[in-house]
């Protein structure tokens, strides 16, 4: 009974560790969610060191972060809170790396009686659009940037009440995919995946009408696996990882700055 | 403190607990009385909303009301706009949500009513309507007003079924519970704080009043 008791202690003990040297725990935006999935497949084939993703929108990962959420790396749609923890010293310095520049999109569902997101935001005018699905903007990048689209065109006023807010950009873009809402503004890193292509289709809003989606990630001082997380960030950095992140929609820092 | 989810989540709380008065009496009459072999199958029917996840639960709510489904369908047809991210969506989900926290007092208390009293009324001409209201209800009352008291608590303390069908929207479906939250991921620790006590409170005080109606004896009140 006793070894039966200290055996399942050390089990728990074992179970609860934080990252082995084997693996790295990534908190990331959700915008990052399919193009890290085959990111973090490709990175564990070449280096053998597995990559745990936990998704959310970055304002909720960092208030996990700012009370101790044990992750290695932290993957922001939003660059300003990653700068906060570098700022606060709880990120290592230096580590700070701009990895791409997020992009909106309407995406509506092919369905009779909508007009085709092509025109243009005012189409939300629409009457036979009821619901629009925005991430939250109190603490999702992209759900602010829908805002200021949407204010930008003229259209917040008439528009604003037609709002659903998703938790983070994957729950609005589940809102609109499922048919609940009848119109998104999403990141074009959910737009391009299949399931989505098929569904529906968008139109990339003008960057120039919000402020730019920079995003930004961090080594976390508390990672358990410091030189894993450092590794990933330069596998990112090198052409597969950029060629993943391009695909999936993402403007490239480079690319970025002629 | 928002002030407009307070007033969504008590309205919806209020809502949920008399809706499941209405439907709730019904079934743990049925459930309490009925002498058929499979009753179990529809108890735990029942109790499922206790042990399953609020996401299985908002998942199969959020696919049920949707424009893919029939239900959904007929609920655009008929009333002109369609149900997710309406406040009569929430309440259905609440419904669900809460009913065996409605049935399973209200049921309890209806087994405690001596069988006799209700043949002896029954054998007197009085019909079973008439014997429900006027002998089993009054007897049950305490359990009744558990019930309804707990599926109002209940709906106060919603959070996944909200989150997953409601679409958080000011005024209509965005409820206390996904206020403090926001508060939370937007860094707004006191005004989170705020609203967080002020549920504490209230959750509180609604026990007590559960526990003081049924508290069998008054040990501090003087006996006659």
């Amino acid at each position: 009974m006793k070894y039966f008791f200290s055996a399942g202690l050390l089990a728990v003990a074992c179970w609860s560790a934080p990252a082995q040297a084997g693996e790295i725990v990534v908190a990331a935006a959700s915008d990052l969610s399919f193009a890290f999935t085959e990111a973090a497949g490709q990175f564990e084939r070449q280096t053998g060191t597995r990559v745990k993703v936990t998704l959310g929108s970055s304002g909720n990962l960092f208030s996990q972060i700012q009370n101790g959420a044990p992750f290695d790396a932290y993957f922001s749609a939003d660059i300003r809170y990653p700068q906060k923890l570098e700022e606060s010293g709880q990120a290592v310095p230096g580590s700070l790396y701009r990895y791409a520049v997020g992009r909106l999109v309407l995406w509506m569902p092919n369905r009779a009686g909508l007009p085709p997101p092509q025109q243009g935001l005012r189409v939300l005018l629409d009457g036979a659009i009821r619901k629009v699905a925005i991430a939250n903007p109190k603490h999702a990048p992209y759900g602010r940037a829908a805002v200021a689209a949407l204010q930008q065109a003229g259209v917040y006023e008439a528009v604003k009440d037609k709002l659903v807010l998703g938790e983070n950009i994957s729950q609005a873009a589940q809102f609109v995919e499922s048919g609940a809402a009848d119109a998104g503004l999403l990141a074009l890193s959910l737009a391009v995946v299949p399931a989505m292509q098929q569904a529906g289709q968008y139109w990339e809003v003008p960057q120039e009408t919000h402020p730019p989606i920079a995003q930004g990630a961090v080594v976390m001082k508390n990672g358990a696996n410091r030189d894993g997380a450092q590794a990933f960030f330069s596998f990112l950095q090198r052409r597969e990882g950029q060629e993943i992140l391009r695909r999936y929609g993402f403007i490239l820092p480079d690319a970025a700055q002629p | 403190m928002n002030w407009i989810a307070i007033g969504v989540t008590f309205k919806l709380a209020a809502l949920t607990a008399l809706a499941l008065v209405v439907i709730g009496l019904p079934i743990a009459y049925w459930v309490s009385f009925s002498r058929w072999r499979w009753k179990f199958l529809v108890e735990s029917v029942v109790a499922l909303p206790l042990v399953l996840p609020p996401t299985v639960l908002g998942f199969y709510i959020l696919v049920a009301i949707g424009p893919h489904s029939p239900v959904g369908r007929l609920y655009t047809d008929l009333v002109g706009h369609p149900l997710p991210f309406t406040f009569e969506g929430l309440l259905i989900a609440s419904i669900l949500y809460s009913l065996p926290f409605a049935v399973q007092p209200f049921a309890a208390a209806f087994d405690q009513v001596d069988r006799r009293l209700i043949e002896a009324s029954w054998t007197l001409g009085v019909s079973r309507i008439g014997t429900f209201v006027k002998l089993i209800l009054p007897m049950s009352i305490a359990g009744v007003v558990t019930g309804f008291v707990l599926s109002f608590a209940h709906t106060l303390g919603e959070f996944g079924v909200v989150l997953m069908v409601g679409g958080n929207i000011e005024g209509v479906t965005r409820t206390v519970s996904i206020d403090i939250y926001d508060e939370v991921q937007a860094l707004n620790y006191a005004g989170a704080a705020k609203t967080a006590v002020l549920l504490l409170v209230v959750s509180y005080v609604i026990l007590l009043a559960v526990y003081a109606i049924n508290r069998k004896v008054w040990a501090v009140w003087p006996q006659k």
